[in-house]
């Protein structure tokens, strides 16, 4: 009960925090702070949504005994989580990194030590 | 030793993906079977890589301390960056620029590690690396005019205590 009660609060988390990625990336004015939303919301979010599905499985795996398919289930999760962790940022740094390259400026920048640098 | 250390990782990952498989204990004959095949290959091909690199990063105690920032320092700060991104989706406040930060570390894999957690962590995101000084290019979303003001930037001003983490654990 308890466990079930954390497994939908966890799902509700990560719901909210993948809409509000959506959201950001409609309101915000440029490629950067669109990034920045994009990333950390999506990512956050699905970890949540990863626990939820970890729990649900261990429970599941707990209940039926050591041999159940279950185990799959929480251990690819668990696999994803972390190639999620470990990709979602470097993707998001490739894509900014090609950005500035080909000429996309920040939007209302204050500051951009960047800017003059020579590419090798 | 470099060709063990690839073996046996890479047939505990082949174990893990294929639980459940059999009645081997939790695995199939043949899977048990693919999986030697497979991390033989893998041990011997990384052989050589294994060698020039090093295993420096993946001795016991700096598996633990990377534990205890992934579940400690790490997730906090991830926390706070969603809660600080969700505000600013809705209020639409922000104060964008590009930043230039040296963090002083010497390996690849510390600076990695270091860029990925800046880019997860609050109001920053990394845009490109100097590779002959091993600088950082930030986008920081929210600049504030103090840090501004001397030019090797202070990087504790920009994201908190992360690259000492990044020293500590990979130097």
């Amino acid at each position: 009960m308890t466990l079930d009660i954390t497994i939908y609060a966890f799902i509700a988390i990560g719901c909210f925090f993948n809409l509000m990625a959506t959201i950001g990336l409609h309101r915000f004015p440029d490629f950067y702070t669109r990034l920045h939303a994009a990333t950390k919301c999506s990512t956050f979010g699905s970890i949540f949504l990863v626990l939820a599905v970890i729990i649900h499985s261990l429970r599941a795996w707990v209940i039926e005994g050591l041999s159940s398919p279950q185990s799959v289930l929480s251990i690819h999760a668990f696999i994803a989580l972390i190639a999620l962790l470990v990709t979602n940022p470097t993707g998001a740094h490739a894509i900014a990194r090609a950005g500035y390259r080909s000429g996309v400026k920040p939007v209302q920048a204050v500051i951009d030590d960047l800017e003059g640098k020579e590419y090798d | 030793m470099p060709f063990l250390v690839g073996l046996v990782s890479a047939f505990i990952f082949y174990l893990l993906l294929t639980t459940s498989s059999g009645n081997l204990f939790l695995w199939s004959k043949a899977e048990l079977i693919t999986g030697a095949i497979f991390a033989l290959t893998v041990g011997a091909v990384t052989t050589k890589l294994a060698a020039e690199k090093g295993f420096r990063i993946l001795t016991p105690m700096r598996w633990f301390l990377f534990f205890a920032y992934s579940v400690g320092p790490f997730f906090w700060a991830m926390a706070k960056a969603n809660v600080d991104i969700v505000y600013r989706v809705i209020t639409g406040r922000i104060n964008p620029g590009i930043v230039k930060i040296s963090p002083n570390l010497k390996t690849d894999i510390g600076l990695t590690l270091l860029a990925n957690s800046i880019t997860l962590t609050p109001g920053t995101l990394t845009v490109d690396v100097d590779e002959e000084t091993n600088d950082l290019y930030i986008h920081w979303i929210n600049v504030r005019k103090e840090t501004l003001e001397k030019m090797p930037r202070d990087y504790r001003d920009i994201c908190g205590t992360l690259p000492d983490w990044a020293r500590r654990l990979a130097g």
